[in-house]
């Protein structure tokens, strides 16, 4: 896709977006499509660290909720609107991100993604303790009374989401493009052999994991004023963090499309799954899936198109 | 002002619960220390087994250790085919490593959903004549539902120590560990070895899980907070040392035990982790580095 292509194929979501906001449709279809539209934004932000330069993150529950909590903070000691809590959001959880990417110095491959797991566990155990922010019990928060542009603020924020999702693949789309994208994918594929070569592999690193943590930040910040209570157990849901894994695995991971795709099959399957079945079959689902596609589709769907194309060039 | 009372009982409890964790962490000492396998799924297994043994309590009134010694093979089996799915999916063509650790946190999300299907949400337990009691020695109580799963799983540790060091499969297991070429040079067949190997690392999942079970109520998700002990454990006992898996898992035990006594108990889970990451950043290692 060419670059005046893709800049104008988001504009035209963007506005479209923008226009089903204002339609004033069913509320539940405006709350059903903000998940999916997060979810948009946390498997393109996994994909820019696991997928590009090949470091797994189990720790996308830390970097959404440090997101969410810096939201609560900030609603509950300034009554800050929606946009300063994202730029928060989003400038805490890249300060996380920037520490991982440290830890990149000393932790290679698997003990990488351990270590993002215990980060987890520790940053949710100092959240059950804070008092401040509700504790283990959470914290319910009022809403503004107005929305702005649209009547419920449910439309709101899902308008909000959807600029969201554009800025974060166009982030992705933008990286893949440039010489920072082809340094991601030196480390993925040898990592001596790129430091020998001459690519900045600990700053690429760390931009990476920044860029990384800044996007699932900023997917978290909205999550306070989206659903009006937030509590340690649902920030931190290890769901997230399989459904941000599983969903660039499902798609693909070397393309910025292959997350998107599985964001929007895997997330929407799951709505749907949520409503007609139960939520936890549709958990085992993503579970079933994403074990099949590993096995079976390594390279997602993405690949699968690839290699189907090119045994049949008709 | 801290009474020697509180301390000592603080410290006994952890060094007992220390020995049920070398129980829980054995496997991962195997698995992750000597054979290169993530699997981030052995805690999930742990599960199982405390399921296991809550069924058999609950339908025929057996004995939960009784239960982990007799489901020992159904793990063994389990563990042995899950291995030969991890090697011909991933081992086989070289790209264990990152698809394999995603393979096995697929593994730990079907079981654990699984378990939530079937049982729910609620918290299990077990019945059994001497887990409500204890022993006293001066000022320091031993309860029994953590003295048995302590001298359980030290004996655990002594029988794998035992069978690592003594017998031929055993040797075999660490030669592959060290060099599984050239095992295959002297004739040997690494795949089988290692099918053995894992197999065995699952199978003390049965025990451990009876053990979990005994010191506490168990709900699915309860496995999460043993991934960063397990992991804890073998990085810091020197990746697939198994008296070094054990003087780790009684370190974490009494940290854990005096953070629980002096903190919080809210606190006692994120130690392991905090020791984790420690051990990672300053010394990959471990204690007993090999």
């Amino acid at each position: 896709m060419s670059g005046r292509a893709f800049a104008v194929a988001a504009v035209v979501v963007i506005a479209g977006g923008l226009l089903v906001a204002g339609l004033g449709l069913n509320q539940y279809y405006y709350f059903a499509a903000y998940v999916v539209l997060q979810y948009v934004v946390l498997a393109t932000a996994w994909n820019i660290l696991g997928g590009y330069t090949g470091y797994v993150n189990f720790g996308t529950p830390a970097f959404f909720a440090l997101g969410a909590y810096t939201a609560v903070v900030l609603i509950k000691w300034l009554k800050a609107p929606l946009l300063a809590q994202l730029v928060a959001g989003a400038v805490v959880a890249g300060l996380l991100g920037l520490a991982i990417g440290y830890l990149t110095l000393r932790l290679r491959g698997v003990f990488f993604s351990i270590a993002t797991l215990a980060l987890t566990v520790v940053l949710q155990t100092m959240f059950v303790n804070w008092e401040y922010t509700g504790g283990a019990r959470g914290i319910s928060l009022a809403r503004p009374a107005t929305a702005p542009f649209y009547g419920s603020y449910v439309q709101f924020v899902f308008a909000v989401m959807v600029i969201l999702a554009v800025l974060a693949v166009a982030t992705a789309w933008c990286i893949e493009r440039s010489w920072i994208g082809r340094g991601f994918a030196a480390i993925r594929d040898n990592e001596e052999a790129a430091e020998c070569m001459g690519v900045p592999t600990l700053r690429l690193k760390l931009l990476a994991t920044t860029v990384s943590g800044m996007l699932m930040g900023l997917a978290g910040a909205p999550f306070p004023f989206y659903i009006t209570f937030v509590e340690p157990a649902s920030v931190f849901d290890l769901n997230y963090a399989v459904n941000s894994l599983a969903m660039p695995m499902i798609g693909g991971t070397t393309t910025w499309v292959g997350p998107v795709i599985g964001a929007v099959l895997l997330g929407s399957a799951q709505q749907i799954a949520t409503v007609t079945i139960s939520s936890e079959l549709n958990l085992l689902l993503v579970g079933v899936i994403l074990v099949a596609f590993v096995i079976l589709a390594p390279e997602g769907i993405v690949g699968l198109v690839r290699r189907l194309s090119r045994r049949d060039p008709a | 002002m801290v009474s020697l009372d509180l301390l000592l009982n603080a410290l006994a409890a952890g060094l007992l619960l220390g020995g049920f964790y070398a129980a829980v962490s054995l496997g991962i000492s195997m698995a992750f220390g000597l054979l290169d396998i993530v699997n981030i799924a052995h805690p999930v297994f742990v599960i199982l087994g405390s399921y296991a043994a809550y069924i058999m309590n609950a339908r025929f009134g057996f004995d939960p250790i009784l239960t982990g010694v007799l489901f020992t093979p159904v793990f063994y089996v389990l563990g042995v085919v899950l291995y030969r799915i991890y090697y011909a999916s991933f081992e086989r063509k070289g790209a264990e490593s990152l698809r394999g650790l995603v393979f096995f946190f697929g593994v730990l999300f079907i079981v654990e959903v699984s378990l939530l299907l079937a049982f729910g949400v609620d918290y299990r337990m077990v019945e059994a004549r001497y887990i409500g009691e204890s022993i006293h020695i001066g000022p320091v109580g031993l309860a029994y539902r953590l003295l048995v799963p302590f001298v359980v799983g030290v004996m655990l540790t002594g029988a794998l120590y035992w069978f690592l060091a003594r017998t031929f499969y055993g040797r075999a297991v660490q030669a592959v560990a060290q060099d599984a070429f050239a095992l295959r040079l002297m004739g040997a067949n690494p795949f089988k070895v290692k099918s053995i190997a894992f197999g065995l690392a699952i199978a003390t999942a049965a025990l451990a899980g009876a053990l979990l079970i005994m010191i506490g109520p168990v709900e699915p998700a309860l496995n999460r907070e043993y991934i960063g002990r397990v992991f804890a454990v073998a990085v810091l006992g020197g990746m697939g040392s198994i008296s070094g898996t054990l003087v780790a898992a009684l370190l974490l035990g009494v940290a854990e035990s005096l953070t629980a006594t002096f903190s919080g108990p809210s606190w006692s889970v994120a130690v392991s982790f905090a020791v984790l990451l420690l051990a990672l950043a300053v010394r990959p290692a471990g204690l007993f580095g090999r």
